[in-house]
């Protein structure tokens, strides 16, 4: 399975960044084979709205099945859901401790936006 | 959509400022108090219209609806192609890895593209109340249109056009009240202007912004001058700009405790002072003979 990590740096011992729509990129990790790729994010990190909208649909054209990030908007929220992408919120610490608390189950699940959205 | 340019007649003026509070629905207003009827103020500032406080009781007042049309989807038609989803620029309308598109009215900007594009016909449009308009006189000849968004929209540009639009149906001279900054909602409410007058103020704010305003302009090549409000002496540092930047000063207005009383009670500068009529009626002489003599 792909899970998709937002993050300002290069690799899993990065840490996570706690935003979605403008993080600044993403890991793809891929949970069988332990590689991951890095999917850029600034073109979002700088739209002036729809940032959520965008990055969700990057996110799932990734082809992720699951998504670790500090937050998420109501938009972002419903492309994620029917791109039929799990949302997993974390406090912080590094890409890599975050995939660690995927495994072990300890990660919070989205059932709803947790944030409202920035413009409306 | 110039109206006319250079006859002198059919003029349209807008009043900007790249900053807020520096005094564009004053000029505004006590523009259309001392020019000659007919002419029609538009106030385009929709997020926050006030040109009305000063107008309490317009004749024949009458509010309109301003609509998009957005769209909807058919679940029973769409086929979750996702050719809608790749077409809209802003994100509007979203159908990812065959399911059935989903529309974010906010984001839509009304183009209409999905519509068109959708092999199945699945998208009608549907009305989405942005804002309205409302229109009324408060003396004979003279009109005022104003804009007002709905509480919660995002987007003031279709509700300008709309009060742009209305105000053009009017065939008269136009005074238009714009919004501060130089975003989209600026832009909409100058760029087809026949001339823009800049109300700022000498402060280090007040340039600032209005640097923005101008290099903004420039980009519309819309012809356009300053007015100084609550200035404090004939030389200073927007005075000092303007000269840099080879833009005409077209009137300082001094610092008065009077406008302001005046001001807080919703009556005009010109009510205040109303010396500042000649003055006024120079600058729009001024702004005219720019205009006609091509300068």
């Amino acid at each position: 399975m792909k899970v998709a990590i937002t993050t300002a740096g290069e690799d899993l011992s990065s840490p996570l960044e706690l935003r979605f729509g403008r993080a600044t990129a993403f890991l793809i990790y891929d949970t069988e084979s332990g590689n991951f790729s890095r999917l850029d994010n600034t073109q979002q990190l700088n739209a002036a709205q729809g940032a959520g909208i965008q990055a969700a649909q990057a996110v799932v054209n990734a082809g992720a099945k699951a998504l670790i990030s500090g937050h998420c908007g109501p938009k972002a929220f419903q492309v994620l859901k029917m791109g039929k992408v799990d949302i997993y919120l974390a406090k912080g610490g590094s890409v890599q401790e975050a995939l660690n608390e995927l495994k072990e189950g300890t990660l919070e699940t989205a059932s709803d936006a947790d944030v409202e959205g920035h413009w409306v | 959509m110039r109206t006319s340019r250079g006859t002198g007649s059919d003029m349209r003026i807008v009043l900007a400022s790249g900053k807020g509070g520096t005094g564009k629905t004053s000029l505004a207003v006590a523009l259309a108090e001392t020019l000659p009827a007919p002419l029609t103020l538009a106030d385009c500032d929709v997020e926050e219209p006030n040109a009305h406080l000063f107008f309490p009781n317009l004749g024949s007042a009458k509010k309109e609806p301003v609509e998009l049309p957005i769209p909807q989807v058919d679940p029973e038609l769409c086929t979750g192609c996702g050719a809608c989803s790749r077409l809209c620029q802003f994100n509007a309308i979203i159908a990812l890895g065959g399911s059935k598109a989903m529309v974010f009215p906010d984001m839509c900007h009304a183009c209409g593209g999905c519509t068109l594009v959708c092999p199945a016909k699945a998208i009608t449009e549907v009305p989405r109340s942005m804002g309205e308009i409302e229109e009324g006189f408060w003396e004979e000849g003279k009109t005022l249109i104003t804009g007002r968004m709905d509480v919660g929209q995002a987007m003031a540009p279709p509700v300008i056009r709309k009060v742009l639009e209305k105000a053009c149906g009017n065939s008269k001279n136009i005074l238009v009240d714009a919004p501060p900054g130089t975003s989209c909602s600026f832009v909409t409410a100058v760029k087809s202007a026949d001339y823009a007058v800049f109300v700022t103020e000498a402060t280090p704010f007040g340039l600032h912004d209005l640097t923005l305003a101008v290099e903004t302009i420039r980009e519309l090549t819309v012809p356009f001058g300053v007015v100084i409000n609550r200035s404090n002496g004939d030389e200073n540092l927007v005075t000092r700009y303007c000269r840099r930047e080879n833009i005409p000063v077209l009137l300082q207005i001094e610092t008065s405790r009077r406008i302001a009383e005046f001001y807080s009670r919703g009556e005009s500068m010109v009510k205040a002072l109303p010396e500042l009529r000649g003055p006024l009626l120079d600058m729009v002489q001024t702004i005219e003979a720019a205009l006609t003599g091509g300068a």
